[in-house]
């Protein structure tokens, strides 16, 4: 069974500069394990030494973040979609590098 | 390499920066990419600032917003090329939060600085990848203006 995965911009060098990946799994964690797999040099980007997911890396099935629903153990199927999208934040914070 | 933007959409995003003043206004720049490293912004989508706690010096995108314009910009055949925000009452200069915050490389961080709900500066700066660390790089604004713009949507 193999689930779509939208890689967004910042991954793709990681990627073979492919936008859109279709892995086996049948969970978000198999998936994005597969996903590495075939491209090894991608998983310093999704996950840290510890083996979880980076704290700024929101994976999403469909319109859902997982660490609401059962974060890498979600079930997926074959019509889902999983978006990897890098957290948007920042600021002037108390301080800027002039 | 350079962001291009058309003088509609940069003027729409500062006006974003006026109106949120004294909070900071973020949002997403979708365009394309070309082969020599250059950005076109065809879009800019306006988002709401999820730091309600401190938004007078901090901002966060939702992610969930993050997935829509994505899914969005990919089915008009574009792509995320990069954030924008503001700083009210700072320089139009990139901060340790910013850089400490900042994930997507390749992709431009442009920030306006309004000062008195008037937005002065606007720069770019281009998250790089040194080796495990990361960068800003100052980008040049490559501006275009509208009768482009309008040739550009005929097509």
């Amino acid at each position: 069974m193999a689930i779509k995965i939208l890689i967004p911009t910042p991954l793709r060098p990681y990627t073979g500069k492919q936008s859109t990946a279709e892995v086996p799994g049948q969970t978000v964690g198999e998936a994005l394990t597969n996903l590495v797999s075939q491209h090894p040099d991608l998983k310093r980007h999704l996950f840290g030494e510890d083996g979880k997911l980076r704290s700024y890396v929101n994976v999403y099935l469909n319109d859902d973040d997982i660490r609401y629903l059962a974060k890498e153990e979600t079930p997926a199927k074959e019509t889902d979609t999983i978006t990897i999208v890098p957290s948007v934040a920042g600021g002037a914070g108390d301080d800027c590098w002039l | 390499m350079a962001l291009i933007i058309f003088t509609p959409l940069l003027e729409q995003l500062r006006q974003h920066g006026e109106q949120t003043y004294p909070h900071e206004c973020c949002g997403v720049l979708v365009g394309e990419f070309d082969e020599a490293g250059n950005k076109t912004v065809k879009s800019v989508v306006a988002c709401g600032n999820t730091r309600t706690d401190s938004p007078h010096n901090r901002y966060h995108i939702s992610p969930i917003e993050l997935v829509r314009i994505q899914r969005e910009a990919r089915i008009a055949g574009l792509d995320i090329v990069g954030f924008y925000h503001s700083h009210p009452d700072h320089p139009a200069q990139w901060s340790g939060t910013d850089l400490a915050e900042a994930h997507w490389t390749g992709c431009s961080y442009v920030i306006t600085s309004v000062e008195k709900r008037k937005a002065v500066l606007t720069n770019s700066f281009l998250l790089v990848e040194e080796g495990e660390s990361k960068q800003f790089a100052n980008e040049a604004i490559d501006l275009r203006d509208a009768i482009a713009l309008a040739g550009d949507k005929l097509r």
